[in-house]
């Protein structure tokens, strides 16, 4: 394995590393305050909440995305 | 962790280690990935209902970001894959009323298993071959200097020319995929196949769509999977949609495994970048044997996934 790509390596180690801490806390948070909500709204407003449903799922890929490729760049300029 | 709307409890350490290697297939291959993750619901107890809607509404949130990735990487024809997100949904909705019709008959799961079992095998050996025949023929070829490795070639290439020379009107260009014209109906019947077939056996239907990209529209192997992806965008919100308005929806379980998936799909769609068409192609092969394996299985043990 060449430098590059040992450094390349050792970056996603540690982006997986604070993604799982970020994943964790956003499990224990978000999850646990929207469960019950979202819960409510499928058996009482399915229409709501498939359209709820649908926008968690684009949202949470743009903001996912974005913190990863963050993390990645951030990382990456600090270990040049 | 208990998810209250489809009443299951599911480590979501497992959620998220099955969002993650469906994600990289999915950013490598442009698949949706329902062929594991439907089982893999299944197995810790979700119903079959929830397994399928909770699945699209996971595949929505991965495709955007490989999507996203791979269009950063000059992978997406977005003209192309707006054309096709229209055949997709009409040949879903077709599927799905044909299901509707084999229930009626009382006759849905063999017709399914059997019709599975012969659309996987058939994808996965005419690919083998296609793939093998290219790289045998590659390697024949002077390499040229600076090749790269999204140029790509295939030995059903003479037949994908003569499909594209079918002049019926209206024919569009396709400038990002280097395609000067072909018709506009070709790439929606194309599209209906795998929504039909999306609909029919389930998932997004990618294992059946990225091939036909290649093979009958002549799109670069890149290019399919991160067309077939921005597609798959379009379509399986749709499908979410619909499944979540009838009840299929566990969103928390979908938010859970894409967590994974996320990271997955960057790597998948890093990986891309070193590998040739063929060589991508012929890699594909397993997935369709693995949906065959599941319903050779299902069909023997009468066991449910």
């Amino acid at each position: 394995m060449n430098k590059a790509e040992t450094k390349s390596v050792r970056v996603f180690a540690i982006e997986l590393a604070i993604y799982a801490v970020l994943v964790t806390v956003y499990f224990f948070l978000v999850l646990h305050l929207l469960g019950e909500w979202l819960y409510r709204l499928e058996t009482q407003h399915r229409i709501t909440y498939a359209v709820v449903a649908l926008s968690l799922i684009i949202g949470q890929a743009v903001v996912l995305d974005a913190v990863t490729s963050f993390l990645f760049r951030f990382l990456r300029r600090r270990w040049k | 962790m208990f998810f209250p709307i489809s009443n299951t409890h599911i480590n979501p350490i497992y959620l998220v280690v099955v969002g993650f290697i469906i994600g990289i297939l999915g950013g490598f291959f442009g698949v949706g990935g329902s062929f594991i993750a439907g089982p893999a619901l299944r197995l810790m107890g979700v119903d079959w209902n929830y397994a399928v809607g909770t699945d699209l509404a996971h595949i929505v949130g991965k495709s955007i970001v490989a999507a996203r990735q791979h269009r950063t990487l000059g992978n997406v024809d977005l003209k192309l894959g707006f054309f096709m997100a229209f055949g997709t949904i009409g040949g879903a909705e077709a599927g799905a009323q044909m299901i509707q019709a084999l229930k009626r008959a009382g006759n849905v799961n063999t017709v399914v298993s059997w019709v599975a079992i012969v659309v996987y095998l058939g994808i996965s050996v005419f690919m083998l071959w296609e793939s093998y025949k290219t790289l045998r023929s590659d390697k024949k070829r002077p390499r040229r200097k600076g090749a790269e490795l999204k140029e790509d070639r295939s030995s059903f290439g003479h037949v994908t020319k003569k499909i594209q020379r079918l002049k019926i009107w209206p024919m569009i260009d396709l400038p990002t995929s280097g395609i000067r014209q072909i018709s506009l109906w070709i790439i929606l019947l194309v599209s209906f196949v795998g929504g039909f077939f999306s609909g029919f056996l389930g998932g997004g239907a990618g294992y059946i769509r990225m091939p036909s990209m290649v093979y009958v529209l002549g799109i670069p192997t890149h290019l399919a999977v991160g067309t077939d992806l921005f597609e798959i965008v379009i379509s399986a919100s749709y499908g979410t949609l619909t499944h979540a308005i009838k009840g299929n929806v566990d969103i928390l379980i979908a938010l859970v495994m894409h967590t994974g998936a996320v990271v997955g799909a960057q790597i998948g769609v890093v990986a891309t970048q070193y590998f040739a068409g063929p060589k991508i192609r012929l890699a594909f092969v397993p997935l369709p044997l693995i949906g065959v394996a599941i319903v050779v299985y299902t069909l023997i043990t009468g066991h449910k996934f």
